[in-house]
Order: C-alpha cells, then structure tokens, then sequence
C-alpha cells in the first residue's frame, strides 16, 4: 500500500498521468485544495489564471484542437461552474475533448443552498459527453481516467467532474490505472467492410460523385487517407465549416466550402451529383439549407462515427457507422482509380462565376473603405496559409472561412455548431498555449471581441504570444446583414458604439496599432507579423458589408445568392 | 403518424441515469407517458420502461441519443403488439362503502381487483392490467366515493426471444 495523499493532489497526479502539463483555471473557495496541491508541482504542471471561467474552458478548447490533446480546465463551484456553460455546449456540439474539474462544497453541504452550492451535475448534464459527482477521495483517479477515455475516444466531448471539497481533503493512495474500456461504450465501431465494398461499387459505378467532408476527418487523423482516397478516385471534395484545413485548398479536386456563405460551386452541385459521399459530417442546417431540396437526386453515403447523426438529417442510401480512418482505408482498396473531369470542370466553371461576381470585387475593391475580405485575402497571403486561425462568430468568421487558405491540419479552430460569440480571443490563448511554435492570429469582431475581452489580461500576464485581428465595422454585423436583406433595414439593436480598442489592448501593455486605409494594411500587417510575442491590430472597415454567397434561411442549396 | 411506442432502456445503475435520460425528451419536446425503472434480471444493470406517443422517425431518434449516452448498454423501442404490459392501481374507498352501497362487491369482482388490506375507516384495493381496464375500475368506483387513487408507470416485456445478454455479448465482441 503507498503512502496516503490528499485527493486534491490526486487530481494533480492523475492530469500528468494523462498527458496533461497545461490547464486553465480560476481558483474559489470549494476548488481550494486542489489550487493548493498544484502549488508543490509548479516545476511540472503550469497553470494558466484566466479572468473568467468562460475564458479557461474556451482556453481548454483552443488547447485541444491545436494540440490534438484533451483540454483542461479549472472552475470552483456555483458561478465559477456555471461560467463554463456556454464552452461545454460549445466543445459537445463540436466534438471537442475536454476534461473540466469543478469544485463542489462538501459532501454533508449537498443540497442545503450553501454559499456557492449549485446543481452543476444537473446544468450541465445536457451539454456534457459525460459527467460524475465525487464525494470520496478515493473515487478520484477511477473517476479521472475515464473521463479522459470518454472524452478523447468515439466522437469527442466535453466531460464535466465536479469533486466535493472533503473529498479533496481525503486521504487516498495513489495507483493510477488509464480506463481503457467501458461496458456500456463502443467508441470504435468494428469496420464493417461489405458496407463499405457496397459503398465502393456505388462510387464506382458514378457519373459525378461527390465528397463532402467535416471535422471528423480531423478528429480521426485522416487527412492522409483522405488524400489518398480522393487522389485514387479523382472525386471533387468540399468541406464543411470545421473540416477546413483538412484537405489542402490548393489541390486541383479541392472544390471548396459548403453551407450558408460557402462556395457557389460546391452548394449548387450538391444538388446534381449523382453519389454524396459524406464522411465525418453531420449534414448541419447551415450546410443543408432545406432539407426537403437537399441532394435529393442524390444516394447517399454517410459515414460517421456517431451512430445517432446516421439519417438524423439526410436518409443515406448506405449509413455506415465507423471512424474515418478506417472507412477511408478501406474504401480506398475498393474504388477503382478515375478521373471525372468533366465533372470536375463544372466544379472549375462555378469557381470562375464566383471569381467574377464575388471574390474578385471583395479582395481588390475599389470603395474607400476596406474590406473583410481583402483583410483576409492579404493576411493569407502573407502567411501563406500556414498560420493557426482562430475565429469567433459572425461575419468576419464566414470571411475568414471563405478567404483564408488554411493550409495546416490544425489551422482552422472556430466556434461552429454553438456559434458562441466570445469564443476567438480565449481558444487562441490556449491554442497558442497548444501549439507554441505556430503561429496563432484569432480574427474577431468587434461585437465578440468585447464578450471575453478580459482575457487580454491572461496574454499580459501569461506571455501569450497571440495575434489578435479586430476586424470593427461598428456593428453585429451578421445579425446587421439579416435586418437589411429580412427586415427592412430596421437596425434593431445591431449598431455598436466601442470604446478605444487600442487603448484598451496598451493597457493591458499588448503592443497595438489601428489601420483604416489601405494604403497601409499591408504595413500594418507586416508589422504585427514582423512582432514577437502578443499584438493587437484594430482594422477599421466598412461598416454595412454583406457577406456573399449566400443561402437564405429556408432555401434550398442550389438558390444560393451570389449577391 | 404518431403511435404508443414503449422504449427500454438498460443502464448501469448510477446517479444521474434518470435525468440524463428524460432530458433527451425535454429538449426534442416530447412528453413523457409514463416512466417506470426497476432492477433488470441482470446485476448491477437496470431497465426503464419509457411509454411515449410519438412518429416511428422521432422514435429512432430519441433512441439513438438515448443509446449515445455513455452508460446505456442497449435501448429498444416497441410498437404496443410487440410487448406484453401491464401497469398497477391502488384505489383508498371507505370501508363503509361495502355495507352503504350494494354495488362495491360486484365492482371488485366485475374488475378482477384484489383488496389489500382493510381498515376501519379505509380499504385498500389492488388493480393490475393495462389503463383502459384501470381507468375502468377508477371510473367505477369515483361514481360511489374513491377517497384516493395511484397508479404506476407501464411496465412491458418484449416479445422477440433476444435476450439482453446476448445483447450484451454481442456489444463485448464489437470492443
């Protein structure tokens, strides 16, 4: 038997027996002993003092995506707890693994409405992957190593352990034993290779087959595959919101990016393929449009990982519950080696017509006032595509989405089912935090930046070496964008009065500059570039810019609105 | 169309289960008929009863996410033919009833009720069967003077010989 320890230190042990030498916290009264153990393991296992809980689990996320890894975070109980919310909603729907500690007041304390009590087991429950109260020292590690089983293994997800503070002052002895199986959870589902030969003879036997891909490819490593598969079958692939970066947008099959203000080619071909392949994406309202006029001249192939997204939104002709990789793998043996080039051309001809009506005017335009899109055009160009970049939500997300070339696997971290505003600035700080020697430019608005500005504080204190682009339209501008083009133009609550961004960036002692002609963007740019460590860019543009293309709420994908 | 389908779900038997469950019906707003849970023959493993009114579309789907939940070992939804099912009333009459009223006796019989136990001021009567042959005994009896009435949540078996454990080995040899 070795010798006892306090749970909290536990805690502390299990998190490096994981993996785990970062995590993002705020301390409180019920979190306490754990705050205090950490304290003996300074030289081991960094702690990161967000300024608000929102931030550290946005932090733990940005963490996650860029390093491949589990994110952590660190919340005390009541407010603390329920401040990560919004970031476990976020990580559940966009399948990202975290393992969030939460504080609790003492076991005999459960219930009474004691000073910072709240039910977190219980508010969080529909937005956790997986969640366990612990009210004994020694159910800790058991409780620690599954959740990051849970979290890391099948589809993603956030997984919440909220660890009542006698339990964090209980003895326990130490014997760490990593979870690799659950009775009740099949995370990897055997390949089921007929499926997968049917799904190869259907590919085979298509005209203009289609691939359509998501983050699952990510999450499964299977970006090699991926080339592979589609460089044997000459199938043209697009990719959702999050599953950019997946396949290089250079490639000559690479046909763009689906969904709302995606590519004109990949949204109006969806509708006339003959064969939908669709692997590690979940069909989102966003990508589908009207469900009713969605691909419906197409059978469908789906493969994912989550057996529940199989025919939730699109009836697939052949539904196969497996992870990428292996899928990929598989069909790769079976389909035969083609090129479809025809088909491929009309994929080329949509490009050209968005070339002319849209992208063209949005990257060198003539107005006074600069433009989104030749921000991120630039900003592309200048690193080549090879940076992490963050976004939050809202116009400059679907800019950025649309311009920005993401080169790297990982360079592409955004806030996509939940649509959290707030979420750029904190997910940088930890994808930065993730991947240290990339470079990290969060893109944020000016409306989202403000919603966790206050982590600014965190780059200060912590040497976060993130850039930061604000771009400032004075406006929520997507929701702008939908007052003119839905409701008239009746500006309901969408102008935005800010204060001096750059002034408030100094404070927190961030070298910033503020650029709004274009004669000197490109200096602007160099200059923050050209900066070691933490910079902030405001980028003053044009204040009423709409983002095209577009797929109005309720159409059909083959409608999408070029201007 | 929307039809009575029973759902079963095997769990591990942990804190939250319940919740975790009912919440997949409160967020696609689908109400709950009645939900009843008890100890499968299975150790450690525990079974719910689920009775909703609902497409057979929505039914698949709420079982997906019900299955997707980490300690579910296996759910199964059934239409009300392919189950066996049967729900349990407890009916508080006064015991005078039986001495005032003629009928109380003929009512009991006519139902099938068992009397549970009798008090001075109270007698407690038993029903088993489906609701309607419940609802029935209940409408009977509130006609005379029924002082309180409970009933329990559908419980059902189904028909199909598949047994949970093969189930469960067939989830083992899956891992």
């Amino acid at each position: 038997m070795s010798q006892e320890i306090r749970g909290a230190e536990v805690v502390i042990k299990c998190l490096i027996a994981e993996g785990t030498h970062t995590v993002f916290g705020y301390p409180g009264g019920a979190i306490m002993p754990i705050y205090d153990a950490m304290y003996d393991y300074k030289d081991t296992f960094k702690h990161i003092l967000v300024r608000h809980e929102q931030g550290g689990i946005h932090a733990a996320q940005g963490l996650a995506r860029s390093s491949r890894t589990v994110g952590v975070c660190f919340a005390t109980s009541g407010p603390g707890a329920t401040n990560l919310v919004t970031g476990l909603a976020d990580a559940m729907i966009d399948s990202t693994p975290l393992v969030c500690i939460t504080g609790q007041v003492a076991s005999h304390l459960l219930g009474t409405d004691a000073f910072q009590e709240t039910d977190v087991i219980g508010i969080t429950m529909p937005v956790t992957k997986w969640s366990i109260q612990i009210t004994k020292a020694s159910d800790i590690q058991a409780a620690i190593a599954k959740a990051f089983y849970i979290a890391k293994s099948g589809r993603p997800g956030p997984v919440l352990i909220d660890i009542t503070k006698d339990a964090q002052f209980g003895m326990t002895s130490f014997d760490y034993k990593f979870c690799t199986e659950i009775r009740s959870y099949n995370p990897m589902p055997t390949l089921k290779v007929d499926a997968l030969k049917e799904a190869a003879t259907l590919i085979n036997s298509a005209k203009k087959p289609y691939l359509v891909i998501g983050q699952g490819i990510l999450l499964s490593n299977a970006e090699k595959e991926l080339l592979a598969f589609v460089e044997k079958s000459g199938i043209p692939v697009a990719s959702t919101l999050l599953g950019l970066g997946a396949f290089s947008p250079d490639h000559n099959l690479y046909a763009g990016y689906l969904g709302m203000h995606g590519n004109y080619g990949p949204n109006i071909k969806t509708n006339e393929c003959d064969v939908l392949i669709a692997i590690g994406m979940r069909f989102d309202d966003r990508v589908t449009g009207d469900l009713s006029r969605y691909a419906k001249q197409a059978k469908v192939i789906h493969i994912d990982i989550d057996k529940s997204e199989l025919n939730k939104n699109v009836p697939a002709e052949i539904a196969i519950h497996s992870d990428a990789k292996g899928a990929l793998t598989e069909l790769t043996k079976w389909v035969d080696a083609k090129s479809h080039d025809a088909w491929l051309q009309e994929f080329k001809d949509c490009d050209k017509i968005e070339h002319d009506m849209v992208i063209n005017d949005a990257v060198n335009p003539t107005s006074n006032e600069l433009k989104m899109a030749e921000v991120m055009n630039k900003l592309s160009e200048k690193t080549k595509g090879n940076s992490i970049v963050v976004t939050d939500v809202g116009q400059h997300q679907m800019i950025t989405s649309r311009y920005y070339k993401y080169k790297k696997h990982i360079g592409n971290i955004t806030s996509g089912g939940l649509g959290t505003m707030g979420f750029a600035l904190p997910a940088a700080i930890g994808a930065k935090v993730g991947a240290p020697s990339e470079e990290v430019i969060a893109i944020i608005g000016d409306g989202g930046f403000q919603m966790t500005i206050q982590e600014l504080g965190t780059i200060m204190q912590s040497k976060i070496g993130v850039k930061i682009i604000v771009l400032n339209n004075n406006f929520l501008g997507m929701v702008r964008q939908w007052q003119e083009l839905f409701f008239e133009k009746r500006y309901s609550g969408t102008d935005i009065e800010n204060p001096d961004f750059v002034a408030i960036a100094k404070g927190y002692g961030i070298e910033s500059a503020k650029v709004s002609v274009r004669e000197n963007l490109d200096s602007a740019l160099d200059a923050m570039l050209n900066h070691k460590g933490a910079y902030f860019l405001e980028v003053v543009v044009e204040q009423e810019e709409n983002v095209f293309p577009m797929i109005e709420t309720g159409a059909a994908v083959s409608d999408i609105r070029l201007n | 169309m929307e039809k009575t389908y029973n759902i079963s779900v095997f769990t591990e038997n942990s804190i939250g289960m319940l919740s975790r469950i009912s919440l997949i019906f409160t967020r696609r707003h689908v109400n709950i008929e009645s939900i009843s849970a008890s100890p499968s023959e299975l150790e450690g493993i525990h079974r719910y009863t689920i009775v909703v009114n609902v497409t057979e579309e929505q039914v698949e789907k709420l079982v997906g996410q019900i299955e997707k939940q980490i300690e579910v070992l296996k759910a199964f939804f059934h239409l009300d033919d392919e189950v066996v099912y049967q729900e349990m009333a407890l009916y508080k009459i006064p015991t005078s009833m039986f001495s005032s009223d003629g009928n109380t006796e003929k009512i009991l019989r006519e139902h099938n009720a068992r009397v549970l136990t009798i008090e001075t001021e109270f007698t407690i009567v038993e029903k088993t069967g489906h609701s309607e042959d419940i609802k029935n005994l209940f409408d009977a009896l509130k006609q005379i003077n029924l002082l309180e009435f409970v009933s329990s949540g559908r419980v059902a078996i189904s028909k199909p010989m598949k047994t949970l454990e093969k189930h469960l080995e067939e989830l083992k040899t899956i891992n």
